[in-house]
């Protein structure tokens, strides 16, 4: 065993330097010259100040805004620095409890919508970030979007469609609809407010 | 199990054994001292490395002296990992400037790294400083998976030799593990994971304003939002390729820096069991038929089909529950419908299930989706994976010689049946062999049981249960699988970051690694010294569909007996009540 001591200290040292510093720091550097602004949290600039991060998904709760999945992160949702699921279990009552509260909100800020609702919209996600929902889930809430901001609900559907996300490579994955860049580009004048 | 889960599912497995073969040639070569294409950047560097550490290359080790070279290099890594989470306030590169690591998540901690598992009872961005992340974990993340397969290719140059006592150099079989294999894939996949936007930066966590204020549990407005960041994307690469599994962030591949789009998450996928196919194809190089590689190939792959299939079935018919409340959980094309609790949007039920499927077949432990929130039967299928002995692709290395070990007892039952002393590639298999297999097959198995059986009947192993009722035994059932089979992977909802779990996870992982590698190491040492027998009319060719299906209905058969009552009590009869209630 002792004839092992030395190759064992020296080879974890340098091999430590090796993939613990000089890669890492590799990586960053070459991150950093090609891809600056994926490499640093793709932040959204709005008026020389960052909304948030093209990634990460906000808490979203006015009605004139989409909303996106619910999200278990505490203590408020959407907590970018402490991410984590619900954990929740498929009989647990909590997760019924959540998921027809999000119904019933979804219900009492469009009155006349009866719809059944896509299933992403009333579940938490796995980082409680989740930046997107189903294109469905978007198209849900056009209407009540569009009433609120004055607008025909073919103009806010068409700002879905240009928010849209398809398939990787056309197979893999979902489509689906940044809910963030959304609401921005809502507020930016893709309608006049009421 | 719609069209769409089949076509991502088929495209995956394609894409994943075409990528794996040219790999597979190139391992075999490196193993075998011949000349890569890699030797002049990593040539002289690499004989830089032995000068100084004062090893001999061209010098073999008997396998006690492989087995204690393994055992001292993880030892001083364990010790490494631990002392610089102790230490992590007092050190630099901690822009957030978190606090040390309680002992006994430390030591947790160490041992899921040293040992290949990664199991995570903390969450990364709150617990561990960047040069925690870097120097301890990214370090073991490298080293531990190219121990694992070192002790695979000395298994299989016990297979391949005849009549000799020694089955190669640990130092150079890992140190070229690490060199050839790893680091340059792992460079390759870094780099395109930050184009599709996994930060890689040390700058410390970015605030942005909200574009709607949020409300704290006490109704307070929180108008800011706070996004953890750091340099992810390289230890995210080699988390996935040396299956590790053990994310920057707490959300592991589920958090959108970790894991952002479509193609992301494809690269991050095929990385799970890039390294484990292509072993196979290494494996049949060295032992002269590549058949062998080839049938224990096809043996793994019909087996994570399998299971694909019957997780992404179960995930797609979702939960009751939320259609009789008034959710939409059927397919549609803008819409992934079925199970969505603890799923991102982007994955939807495909992208997911192929995940759990992928990384609990390997010994990954890495998740896109959350376990805890799977339909029962959704989680049955990588609890059962975890369970069949982490074979099925498994750990680089540690999954392919856990394989090999069934493929030994496979054809020994198989030599019963006809009443003939059974042979494995020309070696025959004796009492001391089967003894070995033995070991390596049943250590892990009853840490399983016995773990959940003392941790459902102590106050501290039932205080970590999170949900109610049935899911809550299954929890217990899925970490200790978890950790006794080197996985990682978790039902996150249960509180392991206690000494009580801590302790006795750690406990599991350390005989789910050692009590198979060691005895793995014993068998290689003893096969290398037999002479080949010359195969006969009575030898069991193992290169066949016929050992192909024996070789799976002993996996099958181990873990069924082994766990289908304890299953009964979790997932089954949960999913039993569910459909009931429905």
């Amino acid at each position: 065993m002792k004839d092992h001591l030395r190759p064992a200290f020296i080879l974890l040292v340098l091999l430590s330097a090796l993939t613990g510093l000089l890669y890492p720091l590799a990586v960053t550097a070459i991150a950093q010259t090609l891809f600056p602004r994926e490499a640093s949290g793709s932040l959204v600039m709005r008026d020389g100040k960052a909304r948030g991060s093209r990634l990460i998904g906000q808490s979203f709760s006015e009605p004139r805004y989409f909303w996106g999945r619910l999200s278990a992160t505490g203590p408020v949702p959407y907590n970018a620095a402490a991410s984590t699921g619900s954990n929740l279990g498929p009989m647990n009552k909590a997760l019924r409890d959540a998921a027809l509260a999000r119904i019933e909100a979804l219900r009492a800020a469009d009155p006349g919508n009866k719809a059944p609702v896509p299933v992403d919209l009333v579940t938490a996600s796995g980082s409680g970030l989740d930046p997107h929902i189903s294109v469905a889930a978007a198209l849900y809430q056009a209407p009540r979007v569009a009433r609120l901001r004055a607008m025909s609900v073919k103009a806010v559907e068409a700002m879905i469609g240009r928010h849209t996300t398809g398939r990787g490579l056309g197979v893999f994955g979902e489509p689906v609809v940044n809910v963030l860049e959304l609401n921005l580009a809502l507020d930016a004048g893709g309608g006049s407010e009421r | 199990m719609t069209i769409n889960n089949l076509v991502q599912g088929g495209l995956y497995v394609a894409l994943l054994i075409v990528l794996a073969w040219p790999l597979g040639s190139f391992m075999a070569r490196l193993y075998e001292g011949k000349r890569t294409i890699l030797d002049p950047v990593l040539g002289p560097f690499e004989r830089l490395l032995y000068r100084v550490a004062g090893v001999k290359p061209e010098v073999e080790m008997n396998w006690t002296a492989y087995a204690g070279a393994l055992l001292v290099f993880n030892l001083l890594g364990f010790l490494a990992v631990y002392s610089l989470q102790r230490l992590q306030h007092l050190l630099p590169l901690n822009p957030m400037g978190l606090g040390p690591v309680s002992p006994d998540s430390s030591f947790n901690t160490a041992v899921s790294f040293a040992t290949n598992t990664n199991w995570q009872g903390y969450g990364g961005e709150t617990t561990m400083s960047y040069l925690t992340q870097m120097l301890a974990l990214t370090v073991q993340n490298f080293v531990s998976a190219a121990a694992g397969m070192a002790v695979l290719v000395a298994l299989i140059r016990g297979l391949a030799r005849r009549q000799v006592e020694t089955i190669g150099s640990f130092w150079v079989d890992m140190v070229r593990s690490t060199l050839y294999v790893l680091l340059p894939l792992s460079l390759v996949l870094a780099v395109f994971l930050v184009s599709q936007g996994v930060v890689q930066t040390f700058r410390p966590s970015q605030t942005v304003t909200l574009l709607e204020p949020a409300r704290d549990a006490d109704g307070k407005a929180v108008t800011e939002q706070t996004i953890a960041v750091g340099p992810a994307a390289s230890q995210v690469a080699i988390k996935q390729l040396g299956t590790n599994g053990g994310g920057f962030f707490n959300a592991n591949s589920a958090h959108p820096l970790e894991n952002p789009t479509a193609l992301s998450n494809l690269a991050e996928l095929v990385s799970i069991l890039l390294i484990p196919a292509a072993l196979c194809f290494t494996f049949g190089r060295m032992v002269r038929d590549e058949r062998q590689g080839v049938s224990i190939l096809l043996a793994m792959t019909v087996t994570l089909v399998g299971f694909y299939g019957f997780t992404a079935s179960a995930e797609q018919a979702g939960n009751p529950m939320f259609a009789a409340i008034g959710a939409d959980i059927g397919y549609g094309a803008d819409h992934p419908g079925g199970n969505m609790e603890g799923k991102e949007a982007r994955f939807g039920i495909a992208q997911s299930a192929l995940w759990a499927t992928a990384t609990t077949a390997a010994s990954n432990g890495s998740v896109n989706a959350m376990h805890d929130s799977f339909t029962p039967l959704g989680g049955l299928g990588p609890m059962v994976l975890m369970q069949l002995g982490e074979v099925v692709f498994g750990g680089v290395g540690s999954g392919l010689y856990g394989m090999l070990v069934f493929a030994i007892v496979t054809v020994f039952i198989a030599g019963l049946m006809v009443g003939r002393t059974p042979e494995y590639l020309g070696k025959k298999i004796e009492a001391f062999e089967i003894k070995m297999a033995s070991i390596a097959l049943l250590a892990p198995s009853g840490m399983v049981l016995a773990g959940t059986a003392i941790s459902v009947v102590t106050t501290g192993g039932v205080a970590g249960i999170f949900n109610p009722g049935a899911h809550g035994f299954s929890e217990v059932l899925y970490n200790l699988s978890s950790a006794s089979n080197n996985n990682g992977s978790a039902f996150g909802g249960m509180s392991t970051n206690t000494p009580f779990y801590n302790l006795l996870l750690g406990l599991c992982m350390l005989v789910g690694r050692y009590w198979i590698a060691i005895p793995v190491l014993a068998l290689a040492g003893s096969l290398a010294r037999k002479k080949a027998v010359a195969s006969g009319p009575g030898t069991f060719p193992t290169h066949t569909p016929l050992f192909v299906a024996l070789l799976l209905a002993m996996v099958v058969l181990v873990g069924a007996l082994t766990f289908l009552p304890a299953l009964a009590l979790g997932p089954i009869v949960e999913h039993l009540m569910m459909t009931a209630a429905a």
